[in-house]
């Protein structure tokens, strides 16, 4: 069963490419945000700031973070937290909004 | 003994080889990224809570913040996890004058990132929009006293979420630190660099979590013009 975790050297072309297409998508964010994306759905904002967050996110995480060269072992940890801290924020969010009552206002 | 094992330099007697170490070193590193995971989970929870309960209070709060300043922090935080990729791969190299290189550039970095927040706490404490001890006490004519209750829980989540990351930053640097003087003295090779790849498994975390954060908390409220 020996994994074959090759001392795997990513070369810097790929690191600059990562880094250029995180700046490209932070400048993406901001240029979205300025806009009332409300008026066409009322969550899209948020949709396309999550969006873009998630994307830059997995991208640090494969390539700067070698996770895509990593081993298995490393993949499958990295996966199941991932996992957990979604069922953490959907079962929760869950359960907010099936009570009655919820969203109140504060101080109104 | 097989192979010799105990002649590598920097490998630990109870492991076989450089590449069990090394494996192991991830794995726990990686172990311990995922309980941050759940830590900073439970506050991005706390925020999304109280953000579908009180979306005015969060739209005006966001607006209370520089996007200029978080955009700048965003962009060091970027800039930084690229240096500390590449002090990964020149310590693979075996490359020391350029791992030190980009360890400082990273370590320089961080420190810029936190000079930057020191500046947005202390306006923020000049404005009393510090939402505790008695310092929250916003001006009505740039609040309306209307919301000033929720974006109180808006400057809460902001203060807790933003501090914590900073507290992480200082440890960060603190790592840097350690990392650069251990490399002056020519601890690492090209065979062993573990410490230096996962302290870069740290320092991507943390900029991945401010990832989230510039979004949720500055840009939330850009496209409105606050409700002055």
């Amino acid at each position: 069963m020996a994994e074959h975790t090759e001392h795997h050297i990513v070369p810097i072309k790929v690191y600059i490419g990562v880094f250029l297409a995180l700046m490209v998508f932070t400048a993406l964010t901001v240029a979205v945000a300025k806009y009332d994306l409300e008026h066409i759905w009322g969550p899209l904002n948020i949709i396309v700031a999550l969006t873009v967050a998630v994307i830059k996110a997995t991208l640090v995480v494969l390539y700067f973070m070698h996770v895509r060269y990593s081993s298995k072992l490393t993949q499958v940890i990295v996966v199941a937290g991932i996992f957990w801290l979604i069922i953490m924020l959907a079962f929760t969010l869950a359960d907010y909004a099936a009570r009655s009552g919820w969203p109140t206002q504060l101080g109104q | 003994m097989s192979e010799h094992a105990s002649h590598v330099p920097g490998l630990a007697h109870h492991f076989v080889n450089m590449e069990q170490q090394k494996e192991a070193g991830t794995i726990g590193m990686w172990i311990f990224l995922l309980t941050e995971l759940m830590f900073f989970g439970g506050l991005f929870l706390a925020y999304a809570i109280f953000r579908a309960t009180y979306p005015d209070g969060f739209l005006q709060g966001s607006h209370l913040l520089s996007v200029p300043l978080g955009g700048l922090n965003t962009i060091v935080l970027i800039v930084s996890s690229l240096t500390m990729a590449l002090a990964v791969y020149y310590s693979q190299m075996g490359d020391r004058k350029k791992l030190v290189g980009f360890l400082s550039i990273t370590l320089v970095l961080g420190l810029v990132f936190l000079v930057v927040k020191y500046f947005e706490y202390k306006e923020k404490f000049e404005h009393h929009l510090f939402p505790a001890l008695g310092w929250y006490n916003p001006d009505p004519s740039h609040l309306a006293v209307q919301y000033q209750p929720q974006v109180r829980v808006f400057l809460w989540i902001y203060f807790a979420m933003t501090g914590l990351h900073a507290l992480h930053m200082i440890i960060g640097a603190g790592i840097l630190l350690t990392l650069i003087i251990m490399a002056q003295k020519g601890r690492f090779t090209r065979e062993y660099n573990s410490p230096i790849e996962i302290s870069g498994l740290y320092w991507h975390f943390v900029d991945i979590v401010w990832i989230f954060l510039f979004p949720l908390l500055y840009l939330t409220g850009f496209h409105v013009g606050g409700g002055h």
